[in-house]
């Protein structure tokens, strides 16, 4: 399959006002194929977000460049959706108006908004919840919804920043299953951040695990298990033999994060 | 409701101490005297004319003002140049009383209504200006990283995220200005003026009425209240979605 993402030589540091510097991110090279479903793991400040973010456009790479289907990225664009870890819905807007909110700024007509919207809401499960404001919904509605959100958009490339950090495990593991649901049958390319391995194996057909800041893609790994996935495969012979595999890669750069 | 009762107490107190013969009538009326007072302002001085023009006065300015300092301050708050160049002006301007205006204005603008406006808009303008470009600039980052994910341009961010998440504040932050018009008005009014409430206090000291200078003011506390408490009931109205 081709290459959708290209990250090449990707640095970051970054400077304080007082001009220490610190290396976040060393140069890293990584690609994500089309359809790919790719988790990036590793030990909270690793900078595995902040090169999500650099991927976003919303920071600048100190080195380096990220091309989308060879074409370089400069600036945040309807073509990466993006899902954050903390609940960005337009606490303005509906429900219904905040999965609208990148198809109206693209001018989309008003009934196609609504279709497009309406198959979102059906997908994430949220019929019945259009004209609700985003603080009278649970934490993991409101991710549900912002998934919706940027997947209305269209994007060449989902990127999710701990999406399901802040939710309880039980809604998290639904949200798992949701969302991989929704990639099973859509196949769309997929980047995702996260520090919890169940989820990232879980998710993945590919686990890249980052090293302790600063941060470097240390090992990458195939996830060979069979779609769809239910939740019982995370108690498999093969899910816990990748399950061993990481903890033990993550074991050391969470040490070596706690040595600094 | 206890609100309410200490109303009933201070009204209780000033009785005693002006019918009981503590203070005398020179200088506090008792509150059965500044009714009928009252009353005569009305039946007798056309009082509700006074008010009239107050309220317009109030209103026309602080209008002017809204129009003038909003988009200014949405400006300063969303565009960092904007607001480099701008806030220091505007922040020296807003120490400046609007009342040491009034002789100035009085040289320009005449004894008209157009000095009254202006004493207005220049005691309210800086203040919105500066307030509401704090709170547009303090909208949540995230959110219009969020925005920028989603396609928005620049335009898109102001218009369809700095703006509708500053509303509530920049409508409470109107609703306060609104207050501190009232005091300006009445300052304007004392000087140089033949109609409004400020007026008829100023004609009621030279003739030593304490009642009506003070229906006077309890008039002018009344309308604050109720122009405040329907301004709430609006700001509640128009944004829902910031109550819950």
């Amino acid at each position: 399959m081709s290459t959708k993402l290209s990250i090449q030589g990707v640095s970051r540091v970054f400077t304080s006002p007082r001009g220490a510097r610190t290396q976040a991110l060393t140069p890293v090279d990584f690609d994500v194929r089309e359809n790919d479903f790719v988790t990036i793991l590793g030990p909270s400040g690793c900078g595995k977000s902040t090169m999500l973010r650099i991927v976003a456009g919303l920071d600048q790479p100190t080195t380096g460049r990220v091309l989308l289907d060879g074409q370089p990225v400069d600036g945040p664009g309807a073509d990466r959706g993006m899902v954050f870890q903390s609940y960005t819905l337009f606490p303005w807007l509906t429900i219904a108006q905040n999965i609208r909110f990148g198809l109206r700024e693209r001018g989309m007509p008003e009934a196609q908004q609504k279709e497009r919207c309406d198959y979102f809401i059906a997908k994430v499960g949220l019929r019945g919840f259009e004209s609700h404001f985003p603080k009278q919904l649970s934490g993991g509605m409101q991710q549900r919804t912002a998934i919706a959100r940027a997947l209305a958009n269209d994007p060449k490339i989902l990127l999710l920043d701990e999406p399901f950090g802040a939710l309880d495990n039980q809604t998290r593991v639904l949200m798992q299953e949701l969302l991989l649901g929704i990639w099973e049958s859509a196949r769309k390319t997929v980047l995702f951040v996260t520090h919890d391995i169940d989820e990232a194996i879980f998710m993945a057909n590919r686990v890249a695990v980052f090293s302790a800041r600063p941060g470097r893609i240390k090992t990458e790994l195939a996830v060979d298990l069979p779609h769809p996935r239910h939740y019982t495969i995370k108690t498999s012979p093969e899910f816990m033999q990748l399950k061993a595999r990481l903890t033990e890669e993550i074991r050391a750069e969470s040490m070596a994060a706690a040595e600094h | 409701m206890l609100g309410l009762a200490f109303f009933v107490v201070f009204v209780a107190a000033w009785s005693v101490f002006t019918l009981g013969g503590f203070v005398s009538p020179t200088f506090l009326a008792s509150p059965i005297t500044m009714a009928r007072e009252g009353w005569l302002l009305f039946t007798e001085y056309n009082f509700i004319h006074d008010i009239g023009m107050t309220v317009w006065r109030v209103v026309g300015g602080f209008v002017l003002a809204s129009i003038v300092a909003v988009p200014l301050g949405i400006a300063m708050g969303a565009h960092k140049g904007v607001e480099a160049f701008l806030e220091p002006f505007v922040s020296f301007c807003r120490y400046l009383p609007a009342s040491a205006f009034i002789p100035l204005l009085i040289l320009w603008a005449g004894l008209g209504e157009l000095q009254k406006l202006l004493v207005i808009f220049i005691g309210s303008v800086f203040q919105v200006t500066l307030m509401v470009a704090v709170t547009v600039g303090s909208a949540r980052r995230d959110l219009v990283e969020a925005a920028y994910t989603l396609g928005a341009n620049n335009r898109g961010i102001v218009k369809r995220v700095l703006i509708p998440g500053a509303a509530p504040e920049i409508a409470e932050t109107l609703r306060l200005v609104l207050g501190w018009a009232w005091t300006y008005v009445i300052v304007a009014e004392l000087i140089g003026s033949s109609s409004g409430i400020g007026h008829m206090i100023t004609d009621s000291q030279a003739l030593l009425n304490t009642g009506q200078i003070i229906f006077g003011i309890i008039v002018i506390g009344l309308i604050g209240l109720v122009s405040d408490f329907a301004f709430k009931a609006l700001n509640r109205r128009l944004f829902v979605w910031s109550t819950l």
